[in-house]
């Protein structure tokens, strides 16, 4: 039961939070949560080092942006297509990269990724080097408006819990635990009979679409899909999260996207701006060579069993 | 599209062929490195960009041209590179190689981060050498005298390292690492000391590529980015699997894009990527590689 107090003390966090913090900071948190927990998804329960999720990010925020601002879709249905895009993308790049896996899988994804960045950069619709501005946040069902930054924050609390909710059932379910199989022992796992690559391809996907889910989220909340959604060092930006906050925990990469953002939140415009790569350099090298298990990683430690891994 | 510019063609040629020797010389690098180490040296490019630093610092500091220049950034961006390796790759290297993987991405950050905080993103100028301005006139296309010179060093180079892992005792004991380190060690072979030269030569070719591009792309901090995510295309393309296939899928990708500027410019950027998805869709171990 502790596990449900813990949640349930998060949830009642997260719905009072707005009123101490500004919310589209707090929007900024869950959407790029939401990314780090798609992105540990395929790192965490896969085994498989993506370092081209900035595609699903960046398609998720273009697809929505573009149909909520020229075809006039009401923002479920745009997440939902951008989601859709994103999900699709993923499918392609999963067809392409889970065969050869291991040390080219990362390889194969960054090339992917850049691919597709140059798409977007060359596609007339994108807007280029300035993207795609003023994306109406418009009104939920066609009846709710969302212009006000504090009802939008409860629509993305939504959407980010849902987004959760289906990786933590994914994780929790048979198929996640097949998954973690082949992540501890691929040729074990092959022998009993799982087509592996399958079931890579399919968590691959999955991925992909909750990434398009943060993405076509994040363009509403900053009516704004640029080429940095797209860019590599978004797919770094996801890594650095997921390793900061614990790396095959689910509340990790939560945590790892808040402390991130909040450092570049405090760093940019301030004299320390100069320098956000090298600290964000810094923290992925210290998390690698003392600091492995993040954050959450790290208290599930101290606490002496695990607050996620009890479903095991 | 039909009435083929021999001029323009030709120039496009040469222009992929010198590129295509710096994603030889890169992607010679990243498979050398990962023969022993196993891992993907994300500081490739943060390496290429060093040592045409070293070049531009050498210039305007205290003089060193252009030649020794060759000479002295491979050798102290090598010595960089044989300290990441001791000092912080070696710790870590009993752990999941992809934490070394990340650690070279981290690295990579912070170098590159620390010469766009010194420079700022726009290039640096670095002078041609004397000796090598000016060029010959074929009869189908001028050809200038320093791009005739990078593309023939290059594949000394690249022929000189390729003869050396193939045919000398110390290639056999490098490929001999890669096979089985352990066995190695009992044969009373300093391994450790092997992987760290290793790595240090394999960061050296990048420093050796990039004093070489210094004069013709200006010195940047933000050159060897995009370039490495290139270069890992074209491993792919290539496959891990051989030496001479890394060098040979460089070459080959710098002249497909040099041809692709020529007949449809659009896709200059993005062709190697899709040359990339072409190769994995039809044989996925690469052009040269084995299947795993």
């Amino acid at each position: 039961m502790r596990i449900n107090k813990l949640y349930l003390s998060l949830l009642v966090l997260a719905l009072l939070a707005p009123l101490v913090l500004y919310p589209v900071f707090l929007m900024k948190v869950l959407c790029y949560g939401l990314f780090a927990c798609a992105f540990n998804l395929v790192l965490g329960y896969g085994g498989l080092l993506s370092l081209g999720h900035a595609a699903f990010l960046g398609t998720g925020a273009y697809t929505t942006g573009y149909l909520a601002t020229r075809v006039g879709l009401t923002p479920e249905l745009a997440i939902l297509a951008g989601t859709a895009a994103a999900a699709a993308l993923g499918a392609l790049f999963g067809k392409l990269s889970v065969k050869r896996g291991g040390i080219y899988f990362g390889m194969i994804t960054l090339a992917l990724a850049q691919l597709v960045f140059f798409f977007y950069l060359q596609a007339p619709f994108t807007g280029g080097e300035d993207g795609m501005q003023g994306i109406p946040r418009g009104e939920l069902f066609g009846l709710l408006s969302l212009e006000d930054n504090l009802t939008l924050y409860y629509f993305v609390l939504a959407v980010f819990l849902l987004g959760f909710w289906v990786i933590h059932r994914t994780v929790h379910s048979p198929f996640g635990q097949v998954m973690k199989a082949i992540r501890e022992n691929e040729a074990r796992a092959m022998s009993l009979g799982y087509n592996t690559d399958d079931f890579k391809w399919l968590l691959f996907t999955l991925s992909a679409a909750v990434a398009g889910l943060a993405g076509s989220t994040k363009a509403l909340v900053f009516q704004l899909a640029s080429l940095n959604d797209a860019h590599w060092q978004m797919s770094g930006e996801v890594v650095l999260m997921t390793l900061l906050g614990g790396v095959g925990t689910i509340l990790g990469p939560l945590a790892g996207a808040g402390v991130i953002v909040t450092i570049q939140n405090q760093l940019s415009g301030g004299e320390l701006g100069n320098y956000i790569h090298m600290i964000m350099g810094a923290i992925f090298v210290i998390c690698v060579l003392a600091f492995r298990s993040g954050i959450v990683g790290e208290i599930q430690k101290l606490a002496g069993r695990g607050f996620s891994r009890q479903g095991r | 599209m039909f009435d083929i510019n021999i001029m323009a063609l030709s120039g496009q040629l040469l222009i992929g062929l010198i590129n295509g020797s710096f994603y030889a010389l890169l992607s010679l690098g990243l498979a050398i490195i990962f023969g022993l180490l196993n891992i993907i040296n994300f500081t490739q490019g943060a390496m290429y960009m060093l040592g045409a630093f070293v070049a531009w610092f050498g210039l305007d500091l205290v003089g060193l041209d252009y030649w020794a220049a060759l000479v002295v950034a491979p050798v102290l961006v090598g010595v960089v590179g044989m300290l990441v390796q001791r000092f912080l790759l070696r710790p870590i290297a009993n752990e999941n190689h992809l934490y070394s993987l990340l650690l070279t991405i981290g690295l990579a950050m912070i170098i590159q981060g620390f010469f766009t905080h010194l420079y700022g993103s726009s290039g640096l100028p670095y002078a041609m050498p004397e000796a090598l301005k000016g060029g010959f006139r074929l009869p189908f296309m001028y050809l200038p005298m320093y791009r005739a010179w990078v593309v023939v060093a290059a594949l000394v180079v690249c022929f000189a390292t390729w003869w050396v892992i193939e045919k000398t005792r110390l290639g056999a004991y490098l490929r001999a690492g890669t096979e089985n380190p352990q066995l190695m060690q009992a044969f009373g072979i300093n391994v450790p000391l092997i992987v760290t030269a290793t790595f240090g030569f394999g960061v050296a070719l990048a420093a050796f590529a990039g004093v070489m591009a210094a004069p013709i792309y200006s010195v940047s901090p933000e050159m060897g980015a995009n370039l490495l995510i290139v270069v890992f295309a074209i491993v792919v393309i290539g496959g891990m699997g051989s030496i001479a296939g890394a060098i040979l899928a460089g070459l080959l990708m710098g002249v497909i894009e040099g041809l692709t500027k020529y007949f449809y410019p659009e896709a200059s950027s993005t062709v190697i990527f899709l040359v990339m998805v072409l190769v994995l869709m039809l044989k996925p171990a690469g052009l040269f590689g084995k299947e795993a």
